[in-house]
């Protein structure tokens, strides 16, 4: 039976954040889960915001598969870029709202290449919301010991929030 | 007013710092948003001009945007 532990927890105070660094993450679990619930700063006039997840402070050898919805139309792309990319609530959207991410890592501490998958939707009191299932990789064989969310501009709001679980016999 | 702060955990130690960004990071920081707003304005602008020819094209081939999908299945 597979257990989940809660490894860190982090919510974003009022200043807001320029990034959120898990560092020194133990190897002795078999996956990693990041739950992320997060929103672009004041002030990035969008309805949603581009946010890359980094290993290893590195920024090459990222690919992913996309497949999303609009709310009105769906499609999927290729993408080659500094991080594994998902989009998260803009200030566009209705107030007080954020998007939501499940971002499952399984054998982080191995010596293959990582893969990672991403199922995030972004929240919005309107038609345009955006769903996205996210096949992703990262070509380095280095066991995963940080990860780095990084926004695509100032920072992430107050009271974004990311949670990082450890998985056992997964 | 202080500057903005990234936050960093230590998940071995349960660490939590807040460490605020100095005067330099503060405006590379700002730097890389206004380059990344000038990158999203322009993606926009070519998204625009493509839906703008896309809808001249088919206007002047007098038929829907459904009909010219079913011509290139």
């Amino acid at each position: 039976m597979p257990t989940f532990t809660l490894i860190s927890a982090v919510t974003v105070g009022s200043g807001g954040a320029s990034t959120i660094d898990f560092t020194s993450i133990p190897s002795t679990y078999t996956d990693l889960v990041l739950k992320t619930s997060l929103r672009g700063p004041t002030g990035y006039a969008s309805d949603t915001m581009d946010t890359y997840l980094r290993f290893n402070g590195t920024t090459t050898n990222y690919s992913d598969r996309l497949l999303y919805g609009t709310g009105s139309a769906a499609a999927s792309l290729s993408e080659t870029l500094t991080g594994i990319n998902f989009r998260v609530v803009g200030q566009n959207s209705t107030a007080s709202t954020f998007g939501n991410a499940e971002i499952y890592i399984p054998n982080y501490a191995g010596s293959s290449n990582k893969s990672v998958s991403v199922d995030a939707v972004t929240e919005n009191n309107a038609t345009s919301v955006l769903t996205q299932l996210e096949a992703g990789l990262w070509s380095n064989t280095a066991a995963i010991n940080q990860i780095t969310l990084v926004p695509f501009t100032t920072g992430f709001a107050q009271y974004s929030s990311a949670y990082l679980y450890g998985v056992s016999n997964a | 007013m202080p500057n903005p702060s990234r936050i960093e955990v230590n998940c071995t130690t349960g660490e939590v710092l807040e460490i605020e960004l100095t005067d330099a990071e503060v405006a590379e920081l700002a730097y890389q948003a206004e380059l990344a707003a000038d990158a999203k304005a322009e993606e926009d602008r070519i998204a625009a001009q493509r839906a703008a020819d896309k809808a001249a094209l088919l206007d002047r081939l007098g038929i829907t945007a459904d009909e010219a999908a079913l011509l290139l299945a």
